[in-house]
Formats: C-alpha cells, structure tokens, sequence
C-alpha cells in the first residue's frame, strides 16, 4: 500500500453518559448537532478540509448509528481508492480480543491498521468536540519544530484551567511540564486532546503502555507523561477560535445556541472551511402563514406553522400551528403538536410532542422530587418517545 | 431491479422559457428551491430501480454536465451501467446538430445497443412529476401494447401547456386511436407525460425507419404518423404533473409548490427526489427576519421579509427587504430596503439597495443569471 505522510485516529469509543437518554443508543459521535450534523462531522470535515485523506474511526459503544452513518465515507469526499474512512471496531485475534480499555489501547489494538501506511505523522482527534481547525497548520508547525509530538492547546480562563490538562511551555512551546487538571495551575494551555506524533515514537510507547498493568492506557494520563520523562520534544500549538466539548446536555445545547443570530459566537456559514455531512434528501423548509420566527435555524425538510424563537429546528421537524417553541433544540424528525409550547428544551430525534403539551414548565410541589443533575435547567426529551397531548414537564426533568 | 433503462431527451431549448434557458437546457433549469428538472427525471428511474440511463444532451449542457458529475447523488455511480451522458459529436454521417429527437436518439444508437434491458423508458425533459415506472412497466407487458404512454387528465379548456402538448384519445378497447399535437382544439382531457415504454427493439425499429424516411421529429413522425400501425396504450398517472413550457409555467408550478398537497406529492418520504449536494449550513434567520407561507432551502440568510415565495440554496435577504410572490434561485442577494414582486431572480443575481422590481404572476419580472441590479 502507498505511504501515506499523515493519517489520522478518531476516538469515537466514548459512551458519552454524560448526555443521558440521546446517547442511549448511539454513540456520542453521532449526536445530532446545528440542525443538520452530527457531532463526528466536525472531526471529519476538518480532516478532508486539511488534506488527511486517511481516517481510523476506533468505535465500540453502539456503533450501529455511527456505522450506517459512515457508509462508505462519500458526503466527506473519503471514499477513496487508497485511503478513505474506515471504522475500526476492537476484534479478537487468535484466542486473544478485549475491548478498548483507554484511548492509548484503542490505537494500539490498531497498529497494524496504522502499520499499512507506513506514515511518518498520526493525527489524534476526539469524536466530541465542535470546531474548525486546519490540521494541516498544526503539522507544518510541528514540522518546523522538528517535534516527535505535538499537543493543540486552547487558552482558556486561569479560573477555569484546573478542570482541563494544562501545559507549561517555556517561550519556545516546548513542553515543561504537564499537569492533569491542576488544583493551583500555572499556565492557562488546556490540551484539547488533539495531538500529532511521529509514528515512529509513538508506536513504542504504544507497546510498552500496553504491557503494563499499573497504567491507565490514556494519552493525557500516561502516553504523555512518559514521553515527557524520557526527555522527548513536545511542542503546545496554540489554536484560536472557537472549541467546545459538548459532552453535557448543558454544553450541547450552548453550542447549538451559539450558532444563531446575525453575528454568531460560532459562525458555520463558511465557504472556505464547509462542514459536510450525508443529505437527507429532503426538499426545502416551509414556513406557513401564521408562523413567526425570531433568530432561529431551520433545516431542510422542515414544516413549521407555529411560532419558533431561538431555536435550532433539525432536518424533517414539523412545528404545528400555535405552538411556541424558544431557546430549544429540535433533533430530526420530531414532531411538535398544535398549540404546545417547548421552553428551554431538547426535543430528541423522532419524538412525538403531543397537542398542547408543556414541555420545560414551571416546576410545581406536586412534580415531587426528580434529578437534574445531568440537566439543570433544561428540560430533556428522549428519541422517539410520545408525549401525550396535554401532558406538563417541568424544567430539567427527563421523558423517556 | 426492473428490466428497463432509461434514455432522457434534453435537447429541445424552449424559447418560451426565454432568459431561463439562455445559457442552459430545459433539464438543468432549477426547479423547487433546490432541484434542477433533471433530478425528477432521474429520481424516478432510480426509484423504480433502474440503473441504466443516458441522457442525450444537445445545446447548452455545461451546466447539465456540471450538475449530473459522476451521477453518485442519484446512486447512479455504477461499475455495472449507470450515467451515461451523450452529447453529439461529429463523425462523416453526423454532423453534431441534431435535426430533431429521431436524429438525436439514431445518434446514441450505440448507447442503446449496448444497454442489457429489455425495456426502454423514453423521456424528455420538461415534464416534472415523482413517481416510480413499476406499475407502468408491468401494465405495458400485460397489455402487449408496442407503445405505453405516460398520461394525465388535464381540463380541456386548459390551453396554457400549449408547447408539445400531446392529446391523446382512447378506443373502446383502451388503444390509442388519436394522437393530436399542439391541437388547435380538442375535446380529451388525456395528455401525454412526455414518458413512453416500449421494448428496446422496437425503439431501433422505428428511430432507423423514421430516418431512413427522412423524418425528424419522434412525436409527430413516430407516434403521431402510427398512431393505426402501432398498438400505442396508456397509463393513466393520477399525482401533480408540471409542465414546464413557458415562464408562465415555470412560475405557476413553483408557486403551487407552497400548497401542501403538492409538495406532498412532488416530494414524499418514499420517493426522495436526489440532486447535488451542496453542504449548505442551514437556512438562519436573523434579527427581524422572517418568511411566511415560503419555501426556503439551507443556507439562506433571511434579515428581511420574504411572503409566498420560492427561495433557493444560498439566498441572501437584506435588513429591510420585502420579497413578495418571487421565486430567488441560488446565492441572489437581495439589498437593504429593496422590494420585488413577482420576479424571478436568477443565479447569483444581485439587487443593490433600495431597488423597486414588480411584474405580474401573468408575465414575471425575469433578471438572467448573474445580472446586477
């Protein structure tokens, strides 16, 4: 097989617990996202966008979503004769198999993967965070570095730098020091959990990771440290611009809403950087005559004869006349009945709100006690779920 | 998989779709929000299961040609059959300009000749509908019909598809006995789809009769001159037709577009119409923007007002802007305070600000493709 420079690994085992009932059968990878994406399309299109025609995406938890997805890799162009996108499950060889036990094991389990192509860089992504990044930049840099791994890194606000892995660079980028979420951190460089490393460094500690039992098989918790003890040249490139990890309902739903309005905090609407994704084939939205928008996107395949404000309608929505939907998300192909009104919400894929339903009320004494850990103050609709017509949910509180 | 292939007729340029087809074929003209003619044409064979079309392609097929590609949108990227675009070329018994639809297919005998299928399914290009051939096919074989023609009922008083307006009448048995083009008058509300069944043989048959007689044109000097010698039979299809023969039509057809029960019909879950993707974010209305009664596809950026009209992929409606029984086609900007009423807007056309357009749905306001306002 001809040699490839660059391939890249897509971790997209994670379980994502975190978003409750839409993860409960796919994988978080899959979640819908910005009316017509799923989160994985991000990752995908950077990697097309950037010249990486080479794409492992390592799955295990409910890969039926995501495999049919996929397909054949063609909406990201990566259906290709050498090269492509290829889903990379764990399998047993010989008598030997296990599952993915930490992000390190899963490219392990895959070297011989890797191995095809002989390639002189690997582009580790994450199937969970929204941006838009050239990854091409990132390698010339690391390039011109002469780095054996390089760590994208985010500046984000000192106050905030304990929940992430931070890096301490001296004034040339090289990395110091890194510390796994730092109780009195000393830089503000949190990793976004996107590295390049030369292949040839990597796939010995790869190997050796593997083998043993006291480690965690994680590139922040173990990869990363080791390759820092034995000296190796590791280089922080700091990226600008938007990123998000949207492993929480409450993180979803922000990064759904920063895509609205006339000047988004998020803007998609790019020519020179496209986010693709694979086409419903459904035709235009229709907007009846007594529907009212304020700020809102809408997909295609959509009917809406209610009223939609700040809000995110996903592709096949139907919004029926008199219902008021604000500071929601309606994930593909639910159906919203007349005169019900969705405060604050996530509408799951397929679900069913029935006529003159409330969804996200006001929360009652008779509501009695349930959890809003996962949801705060947003108020959660399964895929697929009816809810009957008339039928009051309070703020934060989860249908399935 | 059915034992037919397809073979789509897109050379005769309308001139009563005047500036709509200056610099394109009927079949490539856009059509509901995000579609071209052709992907109807091609979303039928495909849904009927038929993976074997060609499409001749005569004057203008740049844009055809950039909108079809490999044919992978329509699954028609295929190692066994699939797109074959047949444009003319010039050899020392053809002369690159075909005199009409028998030249023309004679032309892409070759193509025909190699095709497997049984069947042939001829179609031209101005006739829009979603539907699959199966029933049709299957009514032809049982029918032992040389000839099954795709029809509709349209109101005998209706004279506005005037262009290749084909009426046909029935005898007692169902056999075609009359075939009438472009009548003068006519009392049969039966009027051809422009789509036509028939075994492949029979297809070579009457194309090198036809032009061995020095006849040009497949539906008056085949269908018509035969109507005694053929056993010509129908299939009556009872959903939406739009027939685009005139500007007026084209108008028309995409308004009716924002009544439910034809965009019900012309696009159902069932039978998705397929054209090029173009990976467009989704449709953002912004500030006071807002439509009502509309069709919008992705990626427009409505800050204005925009009532009972048509919007294609990539519109661009200013703060301001009040857009009223129009139909904008792809990536039109319209500026700040401007107001237009029927009117078609072209390809990337730009309205500057404070600009007044106003036609009627009679006689449509058209601007060509990429003309500056």
């Amino acid at each position: 097989m001809p040699k490839k420079k660059i391939i890249a690994m897509l971790l997209a085992g994670g379980q994502g617990s975190r978003l409750g009932v839409l993860t409960k059968s796919m994988a978080k990878p899959a979640v819908p996202f910005g009316g017509k994406y799923r989160i994985i399309d991000f990752p995908l299109s950077n990697c097309v966008n950037s010249d990486i025609d080479t794409v492992g995406v390592l799955t295990q938890y409910e890969p039926l979503a995501l495999n049919a997805y996929l397909g054949s890799g063609q909406p990201w162009d990566l259906d290709r004769m050498n090269g492509g996108v290829f889903v990379l499950p764990p399998y047993v060889s010989g008598s030997e198999g296990q599952w993915y036990s930490g992000t390190a094991n899963a490219v392990c389990q895959n070297i011989p993967f890797i191995d095809q192509y002989d390639p002189e860089y690997v582009l580790i992504l994450s199937g969970d965070h929204i941006y838009k990044m050239d990854y091409a930049a990132m390698l010339a840099f690391h390039e011109r570095k002469r780095a054996e791994a390089t760590i994208a890194v985010l500046e984000v606000p000192i106050e905030e730098a304990s929940r992430f892995g931070i890096m301490n660079t001296d004034e040339d980028g090289r990395i110091t020091e890194f510390e796994e979420k730092p109780k009195k951190p000393r830089s503000n460089k949190a990793s976004m959990g996107i590295y390049i490393f030369n292949w040839k460094t990597l796939r010995p500690y790869l190997v050796n990771d593997n083998d043993d039992p006291q480690s965690s098989h994680d590139f922040g918790k173990n990869i990363i440290p080791n390759l820092l003890r034995a000296g190796a040249d590791l280089y922080a490139y700091g990226f600008k611009g938007y990123w998000k990890d949207v492993g929480t309902i409450g993180s979803l739903w922000e990064a759904n809403m920063d895509l609205i309005g006339k000047d988004p905090v998020f803007k998609l609407a790019d020519k020179q950087w496209r986010i693709y994704s694979k086409s419903p084939s459904m035709p235009p939205h229709y907007i009846g005559s007594e529907a009212k928008l304020l700020d809102c996107l809408i997909s295609e395949g959509c009917v809406v004869y209610g009223h939609a404000e700040r809000s995110v309608l996903f592709t096949g929505v139907h919004i029926g006349k008199g219902a008021v939907i604000t500071d929601s998300i309606i994930m593909p192909n639910a159906m919203i009945g007349e005169g019900a009104v969705i405060s604050k919400a996530i509408i799951g894929e397929g679900a069913v709100i029935g006529e003159g339903a409330h969804i996200g009320a006001g929360r009652l004494p008779e509501d009695g006690d349930y959890d809003t850990a996962l949801t705060g103050d947003i108020t959660l609709v399964a895929n697929s779920v009816t809810v009957p017509a008339g039928r009051r949910v309070p703020v934060g509180m989860i249908v399935k | 998989m059915e034992n037919a292939f397809g073979l789509i007729y897109t050379g005769d340029a309308s001139m009563q779709l005047r500036e709509l087809t200056f610099s394109r074929s009927v079949a490539a003209v856009p059509f509901g929000g995000r579609y071209r003619t052709i992907d109807f044409m091609l979303s039928d064979l495909v849904n009927t299961g038929i993976y074997n079309v060609g499409i001749i392609a005569q004057k203008n097929y740049h844009s055809l040609m950039d909108h079809l590609e490999s044919g992978k949108e329509w699954d028609l990227h295929r190692k066994r059959d699939g797109l074959f675009v047949l444009p003319p070329f010039v050899t020392h018994d053809n002369t690159g300009v075909y005199r009409g639809t028998v030249d023309a297919i004679r032309s892409c005998m070759g193509y025909v000749r190699r095709s497997v299928q049984k069947y042939v399914i001829l179609m031209g290009s101005h006739t829009i509908y979603n539907t699959t051939f199966n029933a049709m096919l299957r009514s032809h074989i049982e029918s032992g019909a040389d000839i099954t023609i795709m029809y509709n009922r349209t109101p005998i008083g209706d004279r506005r598809d005037l262009f290749d307006d084909l009426r046909i009448k029935f005898d007692e048995n169902g056999r075609v006995c009359d075939l009438a083009l472009n009548p003068a008058q006519t009392d049969t509300e039966f009027t051809s789809c422009d789509a036509f069944i028939m075994e492949k043989t029979t297809l070579e048959y009457l194309v090198e009769d036809a032009y061995a007689h020095a006849k040009n044109d497949f539906t008056n000097d085949v269908l018509v001159t035969n109507v005694r010698n053929l056993n010509i039979r129908g299939w009556e299809y009872s959903g939406y037709v739009a027939r685009l023969n005139s500007t007026d039509d084209y108008y028309r057809h995409n308004m009716a577009l924002l009544d439910k029960t034809v965009s019900k019909d012309l696009f159902s879950h069932e039978h998705p119409i397929y054209t090029k993707i173009k990976d467009e974010f989704p449709a953002s209305y912004v500030g006071g923007g807002t439509a009502v009664d509309s069709f919008v596809a992705d990626g427009c950026v409505i800050e204005g007002r925009v009532e009972h009209s048509v919007l294609f992929r990539g519109v661009h409606i200013a703060p301001g802007a009040v857009v009223r029984n129009s139909i904008i086609m792809q990536a039109a900007d319209v500026g700040e305070g401007s107001s237009l009423d029927c009117v078609i807007l072209d390809k990337g056309v730009t309205v500057g600000p404070r600009r007044v357009l106003s036609g009627h749905e009679t006689y449509p306001v058209i601007l060509r493709k990429g003309t500056h306002v």
